[in-house]
């Protein structure tokens, strides 16, 4: 496994190589655990497939369900995802390694996020059109619902990362993740499952993409700070 | 400014007998301004054409979501003021606000409901107001259960005001994202708890029950942040020497 | 007087509202003041042997 260099240079040019060398380490480590990318994805394709079963296969009921359920699905399936993002550095010391090298912490944790997203949440917009279609989804809903995701499961990855950092190594780690962070994905929420609702009601999707594309920005720039000062407070 | 002097007062030592003195002023300053409030709120408020007595509930309502918002931010200010200073005492005092604040919040809630069915005809409409509040509350059970979960106080205070300095951020985008999702699927914008016109009495009547509920928390607040001073600094020499500790 | 009970007939809502308003108050107020006692309790306990009481030894 690769080590944490500790020889890189403390200034800005340190920005870039960190977000990097944390991106190419986790994508590493994520990749040979191929099977537990699967299983999330997994769960997240059947939860999304439990809900007609629950409600009713009727075309139109589900069609105006349904980037509503994908969209809560992509939340649990990040909630589900997110202690993956620091538990298992954490548990055999290495978190303390990263946060002691040189490279900036906000940026060997963007590095992290940025993994964490490739891996759950880029493949969750992928599979939008396939599910999509078990909600009777048209060519222009599933294409709305499909930007809406991409920008919005990155902001799910980087809120839940400060959510991961504090409740490190807590007991009732997952439940109290969950409630932290949920209340805070209501907005990407509200704004992603409606960028299809409104255009769907022909109001046109520049307003909600707008709205997700600003905060994907500010949740870029500020989540990997607040991220890093939960990690140092949870490794103090 | 005598600068020294203030920091005197974020020693819990010296805070704890002050805070003492100042809770029967905030707590009876709370009860005659309530008693007042109520007064004008049942008594001398005129009926409502359209609501009727119904409104009169407004008097708890609206105090009670003001001060749920206003505890959230007065609690991430001393966070931050925490993590600026590293003074144990403004934790603690954001320790001390998060429940009076979660339980603001479930009066609103609460009353908004009961205020909602004869009104509206339903105890839970999803309007924009409403729904903020639930969050809210969602958010005050999310700062005290991460507190619980936390051994080390230490870890608590820090983590605590992270956690409630990223809510703050987030409450005027949730209710700005929540008002939107509301007027989207309720094109005339139903809200459960619309005021009625407002008689320059009903405003007085909640603008005073608003500095009762105020007094009220802030007498609370101090009274809980002497019994966690007590339980953080037991073993410490000034509580050893408080005279209700040697009392017994 | 019935009729400021009565609420124009919304006396469950009005005073159903105020009731458990205050009720919620006055639970609060009674946990703070418990938790207080208790921490009083622990504080004693945990208090350096220095006073009289505890050198004469337990009455």
């Amino acid at each position: 496994m690769a080590t944490a260099p500790t020889s890189a240079s403390l200034d800005a040019g340190a920005v870039l190589p960190g977000v990097r060398w944390a991106l190419v380490r986790d994508m590493k480590l994520a990749l040979r655990s191929r099977a537990e990318l699967g299983v999330q994805l997994l769960f997240y394709i059947i939860v999304v497939s439990l809900f007609p079963l629950a409600t009713t296969p009727e075309r139109n009921l589900l069609a105006t369900m349904g980037p509503g359920v994908l969209w809560v699905a992509a939340l649990l399936a990040s909630l589900l995802s997110l202690p993956r993002l620091f538990a298992a550095d954490h548990a055999d010391g290495t978190l303390e390694q990263i946060a002691l090298s040189p490279y900036p912490l906000p940026a060997l944790i963007s590095g992290k996020i940025l993994a964490h997203w490739l891996t759950t949440g880029l493949p969750i917009v992928l599979l939008a059109p396939v599910l999509g279609f078990e909600y009777w989804m048209d060519g222009e809903a599933l294409a709305t619902l499909m930007l809406a995701l991409l920008l919005g499961t990155p902001i799910l990855s980087l809120l839940g990362a400060i959510g991961a950092a504090l409740t490190l190594g807590l007991r009732g780690g997952g439940s109290l993740l969950a409630l932290l962070i949920l209340p805070l994905y209501v907005p990407v929420l509200i704004f992603g499952a409606g960028a299809v609702d409104a255009v769907r009601a022909g109001l046109g999707v520049t307003a909600n993409v707008s709205l997700l594309g600003a905060g994907l920005l500010v949740a870029a720039v500020g989540a990997p700070f607040a991220a890093a000062a939960a990690v140092r407070i949870a490794l103090d | 400014m005598a600068s020294g002097n203030w920091y005197r007062y974020s020693s819990p030592a010296t805070f704890y007998p002050l805070a003492g003195k100042m809770i029967p002023w905030f707590g009876w300053s709370a009860a005659v301004l309530a008693a007042i409030g109520l007064w004008i709120g049942l008594g001398i408020a005129p009926t409502d054409f359209q609501q009727g007595e119904a409104y009169r509930i407004i008097f708890i309502h609206v105090p009670s979501a003001w001060l749920s918002m206003f505890l959230y931010l007065v609690m991430a200010a001393w966070g931050a003021l925490f993590l600026g200073f590293n003074t144990r005492l403004s934790a603690m005092m954001a320790q001390s606000l998060a429940p009076t604040g979660a339980l603001m919040t479930f009066i609103a809630l609460v009353t908004g409901s009961f205020w909602g069915r004869p009104t509206w005809g339903t105890y839970w409409a999803w309007d924009a107001r409403m729904t903020s509040e639930l969050i809210l509350l969602f958010l005050y059970l999310g700062v005290m259960a991460l507190r619980n979960a936390i051994d080390d106080p230490r870890r608590a205070d820090r983590a605590c005001a992270v956690l409630s300095l990223v809510g703050a951020v987030n409450v005027p985008i949730i209710y700005f994202s929540v008002k939107w999702w509301n007027t989207l699927h309720q094109g005339s914008s139903v809200s459960l708890t619309a005021a009625p016109k407002m008689a320059m009495t009903m405003l007085t009547g909640m603008l005073i029950m608003s500095f009762a509920a105020w007094f009220y928390s802030i007498a609370v607040c101090l009274y809980r942040v002497r019994v966690i001073m007590l339980e953080r600094e037991r073993g410490s020499a000034w509580v050893g020497e408080l005279q209700e500790v040697e009392a017994r | 007087m019935t009729e400021f009970f009565a609420m124009g007939g919304y006396a469950f809502y009005v005073w159903g509202a105020y009731g458990l308003t205050a009720l919620t108050l006055v639970i609060e107020v009674l946990s703070v003041r418990s938790r207080h006692h208790r921490s009083l309790e622990e504080a004693r306990l945990a208090a350096p042997e220095t006073t009289s009481v505890a050198a004469e030894g337990r009455p």
